[in-house]
Formats: C-alpha cells, structure tokens, sequence
C-alpha cells in the first residue's frame, strides 16, 4: 500500500475544541487541545474518567455522538482535515488511515460470526477478492502472533480467551495499515500476564508496521512501558506533556504529580500513606476563568483562579499548562493518615479464620468433574491483610466464595473462626459468623442495589447483622458514614447520584456494619479512578488500624498488593503455589509463577526487567496437568520430576512455604519492587 | 472533614461525567410528556376512564331504557348515534358500556402481573429444575389458544364477572413469568445479590426487595401491554356470551347483540360500540409504547 503524503504526522490536534449541547447550552468537553503524533511514534494521553480522552478519539474520527460537534481548532489526521471532508473522503479516512481497538474485545467482535468471517470483511472493503481476503486474513492471524491462524479462524470470539480475541481485534485493525492505530484502554479487564503480552505485542508490531499510536489510558504504568511521549488530560485540557520517561520521573504539573503520589508503587505495608487529590473533576463548563485545576490544587494562588496558564514550554519538548510549573516539588501532601505497623503474629497469636484443607469440585454435565479449589490451608491473625494473586481461574475467587459460605466446601475441609469450626454454607452459620466475615466487591455500581438509599443499603446490614432496629440502628448508621468519611447529608442518596469514590465508600461502611472480624476485599479499587483508588485504600489501612479487623484482598494489581499485605498467597489453578511474608514472596527466593507475574507488572517509570513470557494458557482445570501443575507453563521445568509429582509445600522459618521442586537456593530472586531494577539473571540463566 | 479524600458534596452535586456519556438526564416523566404517541394514548384511555367513572350522570337517556315505539332509528339531533333494536339510546350506551371493560380488564391485569411477577422471580431466582420444570408447564399452556382455554373454563365455571377476571388473570400469568423472568436473570448475577448473601438474606427478601424494585420498568411494560389485550380478550368473551351477561350497555355484548341487523342497514347499532374497542385497544397500546420507550433511555 502507499500513501501518497507520508510527510505529515500521522495525527496533528490544532488547538482542537469539542462541546455537547445539553440542554441547550454548550457544554465545552475539550478545550484547545493540540497535540502531534508522528510517524511511528506511540503517544499516551492519560487522565481520569470524565477527562475527555474518549472524546478525543470519537472527534478525530469525526463519530461524536448526535449532540457534540467540534467547535474550534482542526484535527488533520495523516495530513487531511477531518471536519471539512466530505462522506466519501471521510469514509474513506476511517477505512483506510484510522483504526481503533476497544476496550472490550467481547463487545467489539461479532458473536455469531466466525472469527474467519469478520477477518475477511475487513479485506472486503479493502478491495480483496473472494479467497484472497481468508487468505490474507489467516495471514494477519500469524503476524499477531497467533500460532494456530487456521484455528482461531474457524473459531466463534467466545471459544477465545480474552487476550486471543484482543490479539484479532488488533490483527483487524492493523489489516489496513493505518496511519494511526488508536487504543482506548485495550488491556482493561485483561489479566496482568496478558496485558503485558498485549503491550508487548503492539509495541513489536508498531515497530514492523510503522504505524502511530494513540494510547488511551488511565492506566499510568501501561502508558510509561508502552509510549515515548505522554499527554496528561484534565478536564479536556492538556495540562502536561512530555517525553514519558522524564514526564513521569519529574512531573511539571500539580496534577500530574499529584496522580503519581496517588499510585501505590514502592514500599511495603506499614510505608507511607498515599497521597490523594482532593475534590472532583469540574463539571464541564463549570470553570471559566483561571486554571481548571486550581480548586484541588496545594499549590494554587489568586493569579490561578484569575488568569489561565498558557502551555508554557519547559525545555526537551516538555510543556505545562501551570503558571507554577517550576515549583511543583514543592506541592504539599494532601493526606496524613496515621501509619500502620503490622500486626504481630507467632505461635502465641490466635487465628482469627484458619482454613484447613479446603477444597471445591463443580459437577459438570456429563459427569466430568472440575476441581476450582484443591487442599488449601491457610490461616489469618487478627488486623492481618493476606494478599491473593494469580490470573483469572487460578480459584482466588472461589477461596473468596467458600470463606464467605456463598458456595460450600468440599467435605474434608474445614473453615474456623476464632477456633470454632463453622458451616460451609452462610445460611447455616449462626448471625455472630454471618457478621464476621464480610466483603468489599469490586464494582459497587454492581454491589450496592440501585433502587434503595444509602440509608436503607447500610441500615439493612446493621439490621440483620448487628441485629438492632430504630434509633439504634440509625445511630450505627450515622457512626459508620462518619467513619467512611460521608455524611448524613449522603443518607437519602441513591447510588447513582454518588462519584464512584463515594459509592465504594458505602460499599465499605455496610461490610464495616457490625463489627466484622475478616473482610474479603475483591479488587476493591480496580473499578476507580486513581486519585480514588488511594483514597478507598488509605480508608481501608485506617480502618484496620483502628478496628483490628483481618483482610483477604484479592488483586491483579501488585502496587496495590504490596501496599496493603503483611503476608502474600499466589494461586495457580486452584492450588496454593507460594504462601509467606509480603516481603519474601516479592523479593524472592519465589516460585517461578511468582516471578513471571511479578515480571509481567509495568511500573510507572517505564523500567522493566527481562520479561518472562508464560507459553501458553492456563490449562484446563477439568484435566490439571499430572505432577506440578505450572510444569506445562514453566520456564524453570528441569527434571522429568516436575511431570509425575507434585511438590511438597513446606513452610520456612518466617512461614515462607513454596511448591517447587528447586530448592531455594535456585530459585529466583525478583525486583525489590516495581520500580526497583531487576534482578532476573537468575531466571534467564536457569 | 477537610482531611477527606475526594471531599464531600451533595449527591445532587454529583459532577456530570464528561465525555460521550454526556445527556441530559431527563425524567420519565419528562421523556412521556414529550412523545404524542403516549399524550394520545393518554387522553384516549384517560376519556374513557372519565366516561366509565361518570358518564351516567351526564348522558343524555337512561342506557338501559326501552322505547319501543322507537327502535332502529337512525343517528338523528335527538339520538346522535340512534337506537338499537328495543330502542335504548345508542350513544348513552357507548359511554356507559366503558364501565364494565374498564373495571374488569384492570382488575385481571393486576392479578396476572402480580401472579406472573411472582412466577418469574422464583423461576429466574432459583433457576435450575425450578426454573426448568415450570418453563416447560409455560410453554405447554402458551401452545394452547388462549380465547380456548378461557373459554372452556368459563363453560366448566359459568359465566360471571369474578370468574372472567380470575380465568383472564391466570391465563395472561405465563406470559408476564417469562418477561420477569428475562428481567431477573439480567438483575441475578449482579454483585447485589451475593451482597445479600453474606448478611443472611433469604430467598423470599432477595426476591422482592432486591431484585423486584429494579425491574418495575419491563413490568410496568409487559402489563400495559396486557391491558390491551385483556380488554380485547374480555370484549371477545362478552362477544361470544361468556363475559359481561345482559343487560349491560358492554361494547362487546352490543355488538353481539345487534350485528344480526347489520345486514339490514342498521350499522350505527354496532359501529359505535366497534370504534370505542378499537380506539380503547390502540390508546392502551400508544400507552405501552411510550413507557417503552421512555424506560428504553
């Protein structure tokens, strides 16, 4: 294919202005934003929701819903002009020089057709004849590294997994050649292995295809592994861009800065707390004199509220929208809460929930079986936090299940709280077990039922869990929104009328209701914006600290698992694969599951160690592998041993057990952290 | 306070989210009285509500009250739909008549939503052999033609008001399970159910005070749209005899009574009572639609 005008930028935002008309007024949602991507290069925009990003996309592809329309500036997308072409220039732009990947690849394939079929519709409209377009389409399969092509053509998208689906979607998108490749949040929902893997496989292929890149995303250390250059958006303004590495090392803006403080990315539990950005994003429209961000900014004077910054360009293609951009360092922190030491545990401390041997089959038709857990024993001392990772299907969640009594246990096991056994199901468990064991789900516009009030979602918890009505019940209301700082004011509130910060917050106060001894938090902060998610997590630590309650936090994210854990459990298809002290299961020696995952995190400041690449999917669970069940996956497979028998699980000395059948010694020793350098020679060499 | 996270403002301070989710959140109610479709259907149903509830205080002649010296006549400035065969006053007639479909239709509506919403919470709910076992009753009932099944009761039973209600009610009771049961799966997986779960719910408060507040919407729907036919179903019964009994002004037994003289000419005897079914049926349906869509957004 070519193209005639190679020489302009793949992308170029002139001072591009875009508004919703909403109940007849104007409503600015970007606001002169100019931004240039060139040939080849990967740009990040970052920024929360409601930032503009999306619109961003939407308007220089011309697709903005009814309501919205460009109101200034122009967006010249490989050099044609994208609001004065005509329908055929304009279709012809999208077919041919723009292509999008979503977030959701489930949702952007058709389910009734054949992965073959939507593969050879895109070679259709590029003018491909009849047998040519599977042919190339299989080929495109291969070039996205997808090692079956003829498979996964004859495939429907729900036979894929997640990360298969999203490998089509951008063999779809890359088939034209386009210009610009845009992404908007494509590894959202993706497993941290396979969002790895996806990045990866983008950056490789931007470099063979030299097409530019819009990388969409709140995601801050997705953007620093992926792009060269970043843009930061706050309430459809570039408030900051730069080249990513010195960008995110030294932020020019309060905001920018601000997002990074917010992130939890080095230390262990008992560190600092995060820092947060007070406030909300500006409805749109709502600021019209001085700088968006001065309400939530430490640093902000009057000249702020009166005077708009210009982009102020601050040497190496850097530029910050704050008059104050020389005096960042010096932005104050915007939240103290008191640090939490971890809490003793030894012999002599009492369990607060120990599980013995718990397992859990599912029948399945056809008198197959699946066995989600397997033999998992584990114990939790009170105000302790034990942190549980693994990919989808590794059984964390059915852990979850069984200690909350959702699904019951295979018999054999037990569940014990404070010493005494208690029922597999929750509706056999006496009201004093019920109120123990609580959970924080993680989206809580799915958690908290949107036709009642936040009155009525708390007060029925204290209700039925506390088990008192009237004044009382309303007065433990009242204590419970103070301590997730909301207010009464906040009581008549339906869910739908509250930020996603506040909704967690209630979801956090009903599991709070009646004392509870261990509180199951399922990615309780994977649903939030940034600058929330530090505040839903300060919450959580401050709470513990206070009320010594235990944690089981369920996480993909590992900033966030560090952050919060004294102790660490990694899961790989059902079985318990390492358990021990945060700080040993993060630095090593670890089971190279754990390391491979720990590889596999992207840190902010866009360093990464040797990446270890799992071959293959999990495999299924119906039919486990024979011996070790991570040998099929393993880069550390050594001995025929890994194949016909299963590692013993001892614990070490501080209670660092491992199933492997290296002995420590030879195991790997990992970062010191995201953002520590790596320390993978081990791996590489064994 | 000032040490607080995100800060704190009034939920109905909540910032708009920004970007393409931008719409201006519009009332239902807001949304009705912008669609004609609905206003029309509105005041359709609305006049007949009001000629049910007090047309006998302003017709102009006793519906039920013969002249014989003056039967069949034309629509003339006295009787401006004239008279039927034992000369009672057509138009009085047609006002009045809404009464009984009126009061009947509703009534069995209501009884086959709230069976219906009961059904579909317990087959959605519990699912499994539940679910599967009462599915496969609902489809053997709804292979059956309605009108039949109605009616062969109404001949087993006898036909009187109470019973038109309780057979109409029970045979519309299949049709509103499968809708709320479509409508509870969508709620079942939900994170709010589980949630209930952990804090000792039972079935019964899941059902009906977690899962059946959210799904008013396809309800409020499914029933209006039940109205329609109920009053069709009922003006067909009257019809044939086994619904509203003589000497009710009803629609459907009006023109059961007098479309023997059709032939001869005498067609404003059962076109009035015809329109008034049919403009009633459409206004329910223009009703139905409108909410449909309103809920839609």
């Amino acid at each position: 294919m070519t193209r005639t005008d190679t020489a302009s930028p793949a992308l170029e935002l002139d001072d591009l202005s875009v508004a919703y008309h909403v109940r007849g007024r104007d409503l600015p949602v970007l606001s002169n934003v100019t931004l240039t991507i060139r040939r080849g290069e990967a740009y990040g925009l970052v920024g929360e929701s409601g930032s503009g990003k999306s619109t961003v996309a939407l308007a220089l592809q011309r697709v903005l819903p009814a309501n919205g329309r460009i109101s200034g500036g122009h967006a010249r997308v490989a050099g044609k002009d994208v609001a004065t072409l005509g329908s055929a220039a304009l279709r012809q732009m999208r077919a041919r020089d723009v292509a999008m990947v979503f977030q959701d690849p489930g949702k952007a394939l058709n389910p009734s057709l054949t992965v073959g079929r939507q593969m050879a519709e895109v070679f259709e409209i590029l003018g491909a004849a009849g047998k040519e377009r599977y042919r190339r389409g299989e080929e495109m399969l291969g070039r996205v590294r997808i090692s079956d092509p003829a498979r996964v053509m004859a495939s429907f998208p729900h036979q894929l997994s997640g990360g298969m689906q999203q490998r089509v979607v951008i063999a779809m998108a890359l088939a034209k050649d386009p210009a610009l490749l845009i992404l908007d949040e494509p590894t959202t929902g993706l497993d941290a292995t396979i969002e790895a893997e996806v990045l990866d496989l983008v950056d490789t292929l931007r470099q063979e295809f030299g097409a530019a890149i819009l990388f969409i995303s709140h995601n801050l250390a997705a953007v620093a592994s992926l792009c060269s250059r970043v843009g930061v958006l706050y309430a459809g303004r570039l408030v900051e861009e730069g080249p990513a590495r010195a960008l995110f090392a030294d932020p020019r803006h309060p905001y920018t800065a601000g997002l990074l403080r917010c992130l939890p990315r080095a230390g262990f539990k008992g560190g600092p707390a995060l820092d947060n950005i007070p406030g909300f994003p500006p409805p749109p429209g709502s600021i019209t004199r001085g700088c968006v961000f001065a309400p939530r900014c430490g640093l902000a004077e009057e000249r702020c509220r009166a005077e708009e910054p210009p982009l102020y360009a601050i040497g190496s293609g850097r530029g910050s929208r704050c008059h104050f951009h020389d005096r960042v360092d010096d932005l104050p922190r915007m939240s103290e809460p008191p640090q939490v030491n971890s809490p003793e545990r030894g012999p002599n401390v009492e369990p607060v929930l120990k599980l013995e041997h718990l397992s859990k089959t599912y029948k399945l038709p056809g008198d197959r079986r699946v066995q989600a857990l397997r033999d998992v024993s584990l114990s939790l001392a009170p105000g302790e936090t034990l942190g549980l990772v693994g990919e989808s299907g590794s059984g964390k969640s059915t852990l979850a299940n069984l200690v909350l009594g959702l699904a019951e246990h295979d018999a054999g096991g037990r569940i014990s709280l404070d010493g005494t056994a208690i029922a597999p199901s929750v509706h056999a468990r006496p009201r004093e077990a019920v109120k123990s064991v609580q959970i924080v789900f993680q989206n809580p516009d799915s958690a908290l039922n949107r036709a009642h009030t936040v009155k009525h979602l708390i007060g029925r918890a204290v209700e039925r869990l506390a088990g008192v009505g009237g004044a009382e019940r309303d007065g433990r209301v009242k204590r419970l929104l103070e301590a997730v700082r909301l207010t009464p004011r906040q009581l008549p509130a339906k869910p739908r009328q509250l930020s996603g910060g506040m909704k967690q917050r209630v979801a956090v106060a009903r599991a709070f209701a009646a004392d509870p001894r261990v509180i199951v938090c399922d990615e309780p902060t994977s649903a939030l914006d940034v600058s929330v998610q530090s505040a839903i997590l300060n919450l959580l630590t401050e709470l513990q600290a206070e009320r010594q309650v235990s944690y089981i936090l369920i996480s993909h994210d590992l900033g966030v698992v560090r952050h919060l854990s004294d102790r660490i459990a990694v899961m790989y298809l059902g079985r318990l694969m390492e358990i021990g002290p945060a700080r040993s299961v993060l630095q090593g020696p670890h089971h190279p599951y754990t390391e491979a995952l720990l590889s596999a995190a992207p840190t902010v400041t866009g360093e990464r160690g040797t990446r270890i690449k799992l071959e293959g999917q999990i495999p299924s669970p119906v039919n486990p592998p024979t011996g070790c069940v991570f040998n099929t996956r393993c880069p550390r497979k050594f001995a025929k041993i890994c194949e016909t028998e299963e590692p013993g699980f001892a614990p070490d000395a501080e209670g660092h057990a491992i199933r492997c059948h290296l002995p420590r010694e030879k195991l790997g020793r990992g970062r010191t952290g995201p953002g520590a350098p790596a320390a993978a020679e081990t791996a590489a060499s064994g | 306070m000032s040490a607080t996270a995100e800060g704190i403002e009034t939920p109905e301070g909540e910032a708009a989210p920004a970007g393409p989710a931008i719409r201006a959140e519009r009332s239902t109610l807001g949304i009705l009285l912008r669609s004609p479709a609905f206003l029309i259907g509105a005041g359709i149903v609305l006049f007949w509500a009001f000629c049910a509830a007090f047309a006998p205080a302003f017709v102009p002649y006793d519906p039920l009250a013969d002249d014989l010296l003056n039967t069949l006549a034309p629509p003339s400035a006295e009787h401006w739909f004239g008279t039927d065969q034992i000369g009672r006053d057509v138009f009085s007639r047609v006002l009045v008549g809404a009464r009984d479909i009126l009061t009947i239709a509703p009534l069995a509506t209501l009884l086959g939503t709230a069976l219906g919403t009961a059904v579909g919470l317990v087959m959605g709910y519990f699912g499994g052999w539940v679910d599967a076992i009462i599915g496969r009753l609902i489809e053997v009932l709804l292979s059956l033609p309605l009108i039949i099944v109605a009616l062969m009761v109404l001949v087993a039973l006898g036909p009187a008001t109470p019973t038109v209600i309780i057979v109409v009610g029970l045979v519309f009771t299949p049709l509103v399970a499968r809708t709320v049961r479509a409508a509870v799966l969508s709620e079942r997986h939900l994170d709010y159910v589980p949630a209930a779960a952990v804090r000792g719910e039972g079935a019964l408060h899941v059902m009906f005070v977690e899962i059946l507040p959210n799904i008013w919407p396809p309800i409020i729907v499914e029933a209006t749209v039940r109205l329609g036919y109920a009053i069709f179903t009922i003006a067909s019964l009257s019809f044939l005899g086994f619904g509203v009994q003589p000497p009710s002004p009803d629609w459907g037994l009006a023109i059961a009574e007098n479309y023997g003289v059709l032939v001869g000419g005498f067609w404003w005897t059962v076109v009035p009572a015809t329109v008034a079914t049919a403009s009633l049926v459409v206004g329910v349906n223009l009703v139905a639609e409108g909410l449909q869509r309103a809920l839609a957004e």
